[in-house]
């Protein structure tokens, strides 16, 4: 007979392994998806998981895809650990992109050292701004974040459509839906000349550091703590529940955003439709992955980037689809959120 | 405008709007029952595909039919035994199942995409839908099968307390919702395109989640709900026909505009809330 028991306190130890744990089950069950395949898993996964970083190149386009996921996900971290369920952030993603871009475009011609801060502080505006749409109907209306935000990504997609078919489209573009490009001086640097790795990595480790400081040094991380662990207490502690709410959608809002113009100002270097291989999703996973732990989420980004750079290799060497890289993303994310229930619960056999 | 334009149209709208229905009841059950399945669109590609191939394979639609509802069934019960078993949070979990079904879809289908097959009329199953509504209806709201769902999603401490099993109905309603799903990919791949193609549901899946919302889980309202949502997207592609200048993208908005509205306009009010939305809805249940 098997019994459930629930722990009294979590185990710190299975709540850091457990994502390993989902990570082996998961190239278990990858190696026995490419069996059924016909392809011969340790060839397969050397050249899903090693080929793709076993040059310079490799692991500049490693950071490019990690970057923007991590950014996401330690913004999305602050409404993770306040048990606010921010899933918009591809919305938020988007409008930091039409937002920064935006500016781009105006100044398109200019070559003024102002362009790229201006851009980059428009992006973040941008993301903030979307995100405080779900974040102040939630504290005026009570209105669920969870649908709110997901309803408002496609919005930002549709709107982003319309600006890059219409009014900011290219007019000397053929009439394809995009825009012109950013001038040298909308562009964000690289950081090693010939490969694509750009700047935005910079800003992605300060803000990892500065999210662990604010995460164990400051009153505002206890507060989201203790929020996240039971809002009544918090109530009776006097926090403002309202004003975190507002503050971690605003945080996480400005990360989407900041990722989302360093993507095109960035790699892309303009405005099109599908700026985002479903970065502000996948950082969803990433953020679960990374244990909502700033320095687990860097892990975390540069494994599910993995994931993004062997499925473009597999498409072209194994000539599989590479949406394979999803099926990896979806197990491991299955199998991690299964690993948890360990961390609660005891499983005893009588 | 002649009558002829018209009635075409309206027989694209009847065509294109039945997986909407079909994937936005089985969530609507879901959710009363106070499970919220963000898996839609993963579900409904492994639905098409396995529809797809299995026609393919077997050419026979009844077999094809099966095993496309079957992989619904199978994959939401996975999805079931994680939220309910596992008390794994239920956003989380019904995300990893969409970008699951995303990628599986792909990898199954790759070798079947473009290949010719001879589609069913799709009328058989837009009769159903509409057959499907009425009795969800009357299924939830005058027979003690949907008593149980609705108290079960209000509140599951009670619904426990006066015997109902709210593991078991919240296994059965997930099912349910998984089976439509692929009931939903079936006759997208087999009867409305006919054909396979990566990513085919084109965030169907989600217009019918944001169609749950919409209907505030009223099965009528959401037939209706979808036929509106179907109307605007047709007329979309047919805005020249209509002499409208306004741009495509703000009719494809509409579905997601209309749905923050109703939700914001239901949850401003305590009792209005209580009167529409299951109370439980995302909250796992542990018995202690």
């Amino acid at each position: 007979m098997i019994k459930i028991q629930k722990r009294n306190s979590s185990s710190s130890l299975i709540f850091y392994l457990s994502p390993i744990v989902a990570i082996l089950l998961t190239l278990f069950f990858g190696s026995l998806i490419f069996l059924f395949l016909d392809l011969s898993p340790i060839e397969s996964f050397k050249i899903f998981f090693i080929g793709p970083i076993s040059n310079w190149y490799g692991l500049s386009e490693l950071l490019v895809k990690a970057s923007p996921l991590a950014l996401i996900a330690l913004g999305l971290s602050y409404c993770f650990k306040n048990n606010i369920y921010n899933i918009g952030a591809e919305g938020q993603l988007t409008m930091g992109a039409l937002f920064g871009g935006g500016v781009g475009l105006f100044f398109y011609d200019s070559n003024s050292i102002f362009l790229l801060p201006t851009m980059i502080l428009f992006g973040s505006i941008g993301g903030a701004f979307w995100a405080s749409i779900p974040a102040i109907l939630k504290t005026n209306f009570n209105t669920n974040e969870i649908l709110s935000s997901l309803m408002l990504t496609y919005i930002a997609l549709l709107i982003l459509d319309y600006f890059v078919v219409g009014p900011w489209k290219d007019p000397t573009g053929y009439g394809l839906p995009k825009s012109r490009p950013f001038s040298d001086a909308g562009r964000l640097p690289v950081l090693v000349d010939g490969f694509r790795a750009h700047i935005g990595v910079y800003f992605t480790i300060i803000i990892a550091a500065l999210s662990y400081f604010i995460f164990n040094k400051t009153l505002f991380g206890f507060k989201l703590r203790v929020t996240g662990f039971s809002s009544r207490a918090s109530k009776y502690a006097g926090f403002r529940n309202d004003n975190l709410i507002i503050y971690t959608f605003l945080i996480s809002g400005a990360c989407a955003g900041l990722a989302g113009i360093f993507e095109v100002s960035g790699p892309i270097g303009q405005l099109y439709r599908d700026i985002s291989p479903n970065y502000g999703f996948t950082a969803i996973i990433v953020a679960f992955l990374g244990r909502l732990n700033p320095i687990g989420i860097i892990i975390s980004s540069l494994l599910i980037a993995l994931t993004y750079l062997g499925a473009e290799d597999a498409q072209l060497f194994l000539k599989i689809p590479s949406a394979v890289g999803f099926v990896f993303q979806g197990l491991v994310l299955f199998f991690l959120l299964g690993a948890d229930f360990l961390n609660k619960y005891r499983v005893l056999l009588k | 405008m002649n009558y002829d334009l018209i009635l075409g149209i309206l027989n694209i709208v009847l065509i294109s709007t039945t997986p909407l229905v079909f994937a936005g009841i089985g969530e609507l059950v879901t959710e009363k029952s106070g499970v919220l399945n963000l898996g839609l669109e993963g579900l409904m590609l492994v639905g098409a595909v396995s529809g797809f191939i299995s026609l393919v394979i077997t050419g026979n639609y009844f077999y094809s039919f099966i095993l496309s509802i079957l992989s619904g069934a199978i994959l939401s019960s996975i999805f079931a035994f994680f939220v309910l078993r596992l008390l794994t949070n239920q956003i989380a979990t019904g995300l990893a199942l969409t970008i699951f079904g995303i990628g599986l879809s792909a990898m199954l289908g790759k070798k079947f995409a473009g290949t010719p097959i001879n589609g069913l009329s799709p009328y058989y199953l837009i009769i159903f839908s509409f057959i499907l509504v009425f009795l969800i209806n009357y299924i939830l709201y005058k027979t003690k099968a949907g008593l149980i769902i609705r108290a079960v999603g209000e509140n599951h401490h009670s619904a426990y307390a006066l015997g109902y099993d709210v593991i078991k109905t919240r296994y059965l309603t997930i099912i349910f919702g998984g089976v439509m799903c692929s009931l939903a990919g079936f006759y997208i791949s087999v009867c409305y395109a006919p054909m396979w193609q990566e990513g085919m549901t084109a965030g169907r899946g989600w217009i019918a989640l944001a169609l749950v919302v919409f209907a505030t889980w009223k099965p009528w309202r959401l037939l209706v709900g979808a036929y509106i949502f179907g109307g605007v997207a047709i007329m979309q592609m047919n805005l020249q026909a209509f002499g409208v200048k306004l741009p495509g993208q703000f009719f494809n908005m509409m579905p997601y505009l209309a749905t923050l509205m109703v939700l914001v306009f239901i949850s401003s009010n305590k009792v209005r809330l209580k009167l529409n939305a299951p109370s439980s809805l995302t909250i796992p249940f542990i018995k202690d």
